[in-house]
């Protein structure tokens, strides 16, 4: 088995979470490399989707700005940001993956301050797409590296609606019904959410970490599926790919 | 309509829809008439102390950063800011400009959170209001439309919506709740375009971002342009129009206008300045320094490229430029 870093599994696991012909919001450094990798393996069909307006791109070279010109490089659409955030709000988008300084037990996830927002502790760049990928598409996906201070009983600033304050919530407060959280790709373990409390469960461990390990790296008490699985661990071809092919200047990894 | 609730971060300017409509009527010339400057009296004759301003696409692409860069060198204060920031609104922020800034996003992609952002926003030196993307766009897009406000679907439910200036309406027609987005109507926006003609007819290749949305939002509008294109180029793909003349104030020629952000198909971005200016950007004093030898210190965009290392560098990075 190939050695692999943190990043090269965060981006393998969230490479398998991608669905084939979805469209799938994609942002930033890990979910941009994992759609790359995700159309050269079981998702060629995939529509990457950057919320500037490129839609569908080739991603033979890996974008570094989600506004950048390989967001839209052999598009069939290069379009603006109302015509896909309002193609979002009609129902287009299946998948919007999201990253943050926080997120709590509902996956509710923290991209503005720590502290105070008027004379913060430490500011975020804010919100971005992430608010209206987190109201507006079907599921979401969070990519996380795990750590007590990310995985909080409460977030510090509620950025991103995850499922708010439990059942029925999103809806209460206006957000498009069945829509909301969905899986939380970590460096320790593979997430969902239960259907019954809406609140995080660990679906399935990576590789060589225990049940414990994950639950002393959260700041609240994890829900655990009946069926705990092992995440494989990326595969060789996975890597070469990665490492070859979709970012040989480690730029991300 | 009933108000359900309300974001508590301050409207920082509500312009009448009407007023808007005077304005156009009085200040704005129907006809065809050439508007090409320099980037010195564009942004002197346009752009005043404690105006709202709006910079579009972003930092790192398709930017107006010539123009930004000549609005430090005048130093024109107490500014209120909206949008994206990457570069742009960084540079503004760290010359000391900006008193309050309608924020979505504000970072350094790739390169992490901005220090300049932090500083400012630690101190309290800048005041931020919150939204997100698609809001500011669409907040560009009601001012587009003649409106007030425009309902939508984001924000609803989250702190980012508490420390905007967003309300919770419920509709008339279903009873849901929605959010209410007050349009935002800058005194002045800057946009890069690839070409247009002497009157401001302007076209983007690639994504329009919100070109089109904030352009129809702008009271002033100061454009660049790549390139200065006869009138007839224009007349022969019209569609291809996606700002018109008479929404322009100003058409600044700037090739190279957006380094060291990228244009698309054009040049690529300038890495090795991007990441001069983000490790600079760590501290005050270097970003200080930065602003002093690579802004003030240049007199113009031209003397800027030159000292990037000229037609040589643009040629380096039009090589490198996204090929269709």
């Amino acid at each position: 088995m190939a050695d692999y870093n943190k990043s090269e599994l965060l981006i393998c696991t969230a490479a398998r979470q991608m669905e084939d012909g979805a469209i799938c919001f994609i942002g930033t450094g890990v979910p941009m490399l994992a759609a790359a990798l995700a159309k050269r393996t079981h998702a060629p069909g995939l529509v990457a989707a950057f919320e500037f307006g490129g839609i569908g791109p080739s991603l033979e070279k890996l974008p570094l700005a989600v506004g950048g010109s390989r967001t839209f490089h052999r598009s069939p659409v290069a379009s603006s940001i109302c015509d896909l955030m309002e193609a979002a709000a009609r129902g287009y988008v299946e998948y919007g993956f999201l990253g943050g300084a926080q997120i709590d037990p509902y996956g509710n996830l923290n991209a503005t301050v720590i502290g105070e927002h008027d004379r913060p502790k430490v500011r975020f760049p804010g919100s971005g797409g992430a608010n209206d990928i987190g109201s507006l598409c079907w599921k979401t996906i969070a990519i996380m590296r795990h750590g007590k201070q990310r995985f909080v009983p409460k977030v510090d600033f509620l950025t991103t609606a995850g499922y708010l304050d439990g059942p029925g919530a999103r809806e209460r407060a206006g957000l498009p019904a069945g829509s909301g959280p969905y899986r939380v790709v970590s460096d320790m373990g593979l997430l969902g959410y239960d259907a019954e409390n809406c609140r995080m469960k660990l679906l399935a461990l990576q590789p060589g970490v225990s049940l414990e390990q994950v639950q002393a790296e959260t700041g609240f008490e994890l829900q655990v599926a009946d069926d705990l699985q092992e995440n494989p661990p990326p595969s060789d071809e996975e890597l070469r790919l990665l490492r070859e092919e979709i970012d040989p200047d480690h730029l991300y990894t | 309509m009933t108000e359900l609730a309300s974001g508590k971060g301050p409207l920082i300017r509500m312009e009448k829809v009407d007023a808007l409509r005077d304005y156009v009527r009085e200040h704005k010339p129907k006809g065809l008439v050439p508007k090409v400057m320099s980037e010195q009296e564009a942004i002197r004759r346009f752009v005043t102390e404690g105006c709202y301003l709006g910079v579009e696409l972003y930092g790192s692409v398709r930017c107006p950063m010539s123009l930004v860069r000549e609005v430090v060198r005048q130093g024109i204060g107490k500014l209120e800011l909206a949008g994206q920031g990457v570069l742009e609104n960084d540079l503004l922020i760290a010359a000391g400009l900006v008193d309050k800034l309608d924020i979505t996003y504000h970072g350094y992609e790739v390169f992490g959170i901005s220090p300049v952002l932090r500083r400012a926003c630690e101190s309290g030196r800048v005041q931020t209001v919150e939204w997100s993307n698609a809001a500011l766009a669409w907040r560009f897009k009601a001012a587009a439309m003649g409106l007030p406000f425009l309902p939508v679907r984001s924000m609803l439910g989250t702190d980012t919506f508490r420390y905007s200036a967003a309300k919770e309406i419920e509709c008339p027609f279903t009873g849901q709740k929605l959010c209410a987005l007050p349009a935002l109507a800058l005194d002045v926006g800057l946009i890069h375009v690839h070409r247009c003609d002497e009157y401001g007819n302007c076209q983007i290749d690639g994504i329009s971002g919100f070109a089109a949305e904030m352009a129809r939002a702008s009271k002033r509008l100061i454009v660049s342009a790549e390139e200065i294109v006869p009138h007839a180029e224009i007349q022969r793909y019209p569609e291809r129009t996606v700002i018109p003349y008479f929404i322009v104030d100003a058409v600044v020629h700037a090739p190279g206008g957006s380094l060291p952000g990228e244009m698309p198909y054009a040049y690529w971005r300038d890495e090795a300045h991007m990441k001069l200016y983000f490790d600079m950007a760590k501290d005050a004093d270097g970003v200080e320094r930065y602003v002093e030898e690579w802004v003030r210190g240049t007199k113009d965009h031209a003397e800027f490229v030159d000292k990037l290392g000229g037609e040589a560098r643009l040629a380096e990075l039009r090589a490198q430029a996204t090929k269709r």
